[in-house]
């Protein structure tokens, strides 16, 4: 059941008020990140961060581990002496790396954390939301996978927060 | 002090500051979401592409293939056909290399640094600033390729097993370059096509034809906007944006050590890390202004990319601008400081040898004219004029590049081995083709890719504004 907002203060008040009554399987819908509605539907940290940073010492030690193993083992080169495990010019590369991999981790870490791509959705056949998902207008989806779920009851409680429409989505 | 009591003089200048910071407004005002976001797709999605930008594009395009003929006569001749000989064995290729990537670094600056600093005022230029820098990066990465003389061998650069037993040397910066590069350009590229996801989001669900929708609807992966994807994609991107930055400091000061580890006088200083990244970072806002001034007047976007713009723009290269003239002074400080015979030659030489106009082309664009010009206000926001001293700067800064590498090497140790430095047609033709390849690719980014972020936009709009009586209720 998807309920249609003109301004994200409404949205935000909905979200707070649902998840206050007890609703937990929600979701809103905005054109920008709202950190307020984050907030109110329940949802203050991600894995992200964790993410990139097992990616970025995993791209430190591959670097660090094969300049070294090149260095010493496989291919010693005596450039003016210096020895073969010259760990201060082995910085830069494996610096390099921590960033690529973090930085790759980051990235589709996020992606796959958010279950994208996913090309098809339910929700892209609600007839309004693919007016205004992505440009102007705010959504609170409340699933029908909520015990709290029912069809009639629900439609006349998102009704209440005076929303723009209340449509039903087929999941 | 309440907006009623300003009393501005010019009805027109009031609407376009901000009474709340005195500053110019960083958006018109009396933009909407949808406003916002018609004005940006529209630019896209239109059936009728301008002619004006055909006209720019064939000529782009034909300067890109001059591009192309001038590097298959290169691969089929080899790298004589170039100036570069001893003792001038750098000449065009590491100079254009070195400038290219430095205009890029502004793109990251913006799109990085900026975020992490929380200056709003940002969000109207990074993307295309990102844009800029990928394709700086993209005609940086031709110049070592194509200058090695056997491209078709330039993977015997990576580490890999291979057949002749042989592994690269990772205590030489050529090497560390290597790696620097390439993750500098993997890494544009993840952020700036993450940045993208959102708004092709919006490009599909505005798009009117098959194709269009098809084609953004896939290169959205299906973003929908929930607010959980929202926060996860906001951390991500600070995160980037955290490791960008880092990441766009090194990259120069990698490239700057392929001179300073020389021996080499007027190479040999440690001064050069910081002279170099305040130099690209330089030249790139300079850049940035030179794409930035044509683009919101030719696609109506005065709204967006505002007098604040190109206002801090304007600061941003007057401070960058005095690290640089600091570098400079430096160089000539140490070259008397050392006591070295060789250093203090290499400073007379530079400054009034044969190739001594080529140091008074950098003092002028880089010092004389954009240092006492950008303090003033009036001057900083004088469309006409900002974009004059960005060309002003982007030419002295290839000089800059032109002195370091050339002037420090036509005369070396020994008056026996001097020589001089003249380049070839092929070292222009190459050249100049690049700026076609970087133009040519500039327009079809704006042609087909969003070039102004609209989901940030949306963020700095007043209808984003959470009012209180939302707020209040957070606390139960």
């Amino acid at each position: 059941m998807l309920a249609e907002f003109d301004t994200p203060s409404d949205l935000v008040r909905a979200a707070q008020q649902a998840r206050h009554d007890g609703w937990r399987r929600m979701d809103c819908y905005t054109p920008y990140p709202v950190e307020e509605a984050a907030e109110a539907i329940g949802f203050h940290r991600n894995k992200v961060p964790l993410v990139t940073l097992v990616g970025g010492l995993m791209g430190l030690a591959a670097m660090f581990s094969m300049e070294t193993w090149v260095s010493v083992l496989a291919y010693p080169l005596n450039i003016a002496g210096r020895p073969t495990y010259s760990w201060p010019a082995f910085i830069v590369p494996a610096y390099e790396w921590t960033i690529l991999f973090a930085g790759l981790s980051a990235a589709f870490g996020m992606l796959a954390l958010n279950g994208l791509p996913t090309l098809y959705h339910p929700l892209f056949n609600a007839p309004n939301f693919r007016d205004g998902a992505t440009t102007d207008k705010f959504f609170l989806c409340l699933e029908a996978l909520d015990p709290k779920f029912d069809l009639v009851q629900t439609r006349a409680y998102l009704a209440s927060f005076s929303p723009v429409s209340v449509v039903e989505v087929e999941y | 002090m309440a907006t009623s009591d300003l009393k501005p003089k010019d009805p027109d200048l009031y609407r376009r500051i901000d009474p709340a910071t005195g500053e110019y407004r960083v958006i018109a005002p009396g933009q909407t979401f949808k406003s916002v976001t018609e004005k940006i797709v529209r630019i896209v999605l239109t059936p009728d592409t301008p002619l004006g930008w055909f006209a720019i594009f064939s000529v782009a395009g034909a300067v890109a293939t001059m591009l192309l003929v001038a590097v298959t006569w290169l691969f089929l001749k080899g790298t004589g056909i170039w100036a570069v000989t001893q003792p001038v064995a750098w000449g065009f290729a590491i100079i254009n290399f070195v400038w290219w990537i430095g205009i890029g670094h502004a793109g990251t600056l913006i799109s990085a640094i900026l975020l992490l600093f929380k200056q709003g005022w940002r969000n109207s230029i990074n993307r295309f600033a990102e844009a800029m820098t990928i394709f700086a990066v993209v005609c940086a990465g031709l110049f070592p390729l194509i200058h090695i003389g056997r491209p078709w061998l330039g993977y015997w650069l990576l580490p890999y097993p291979n057949s002749m037993n042989v592994w690269p040397q990772f205590r030489s910066p050529l090497l560390w370059d290597v790696f620097a590069v390439s993750t500098y350009a993997t890494i544009s590229v993840v952020f700036w096509y993450i940045g993208m996801v959102p708004d092709f989001g919006t490009m599909r669900d505005r798009a009117q034809s098959q194709i269009a929708q098809y084609f953004y609807g896939l290169l959205s992966l299906g973003w929908r906007g929930s607010v959980r994807h929202w926060m996860r994609y906001e951390t991500a991107s600070l995160l980037l944006a955290g490791l960008a930055t880092p990441l766009v400091l090194s990259v120069h000061t990698v490239i700057s050590f392929d001179f300073a580890v020389a021996i080499l006088p007027g190479w040999h200083t440690t001064i050069f890390p910081p002279y170099f990244v305040a130099g690209a970072i330089y030249s790139g806002f300079a850049m940035v202004l030179t794409l930035a001034i044509p683009l919101r007047k030719f696609y109506h976007l005065e709204g967006l990319v505002t007098e604040r713009h190109i206002d801090n723009m304007g600061k941003v290269m007057l401070a960058t601008g005095f690290i640089v003239a600091y570098g400079y002074g430096m160089e000539v400080f140490m070259a008397w400081y050392s006591a070295s015979h060789w250093e203090a030659f290499m400073m007379w030489n530079r400054m009034f040898g044969p190739m001594g106009w080529s140091y008074g082309v950098l003092v002028t664009c880089n010092l004389a004219i954009p240092l006492t010009t950008l303090w003033s206000r009036k001057l900083r926001t004088n469309i006409a004029f900002m974009f004059f001293i960005s060309i002003v700067v982007n030419t002295g800064m290839w000089f800059e590049r032109f002195v370091i590498v050339v002037t420090s090497l036509y005369r070396d140790f020994l008056p026996s081995s001097w020589g001089t430095y003249r380049a070839t047609k092929w070292d222009y033709a190459i050249y100049v083709g690049t700026l076609g390849l970087f133009t040519a690719l500039f327009l079809l980014f704006v042609r087909f890719l969003p070039m102004i972020p609209m989901s940030e936009i949306r963020m700095m709009l007043p209808g984003a504004k959470i009012t209180p009586k939302a707020a209040a209720k957070a606390g139960d």
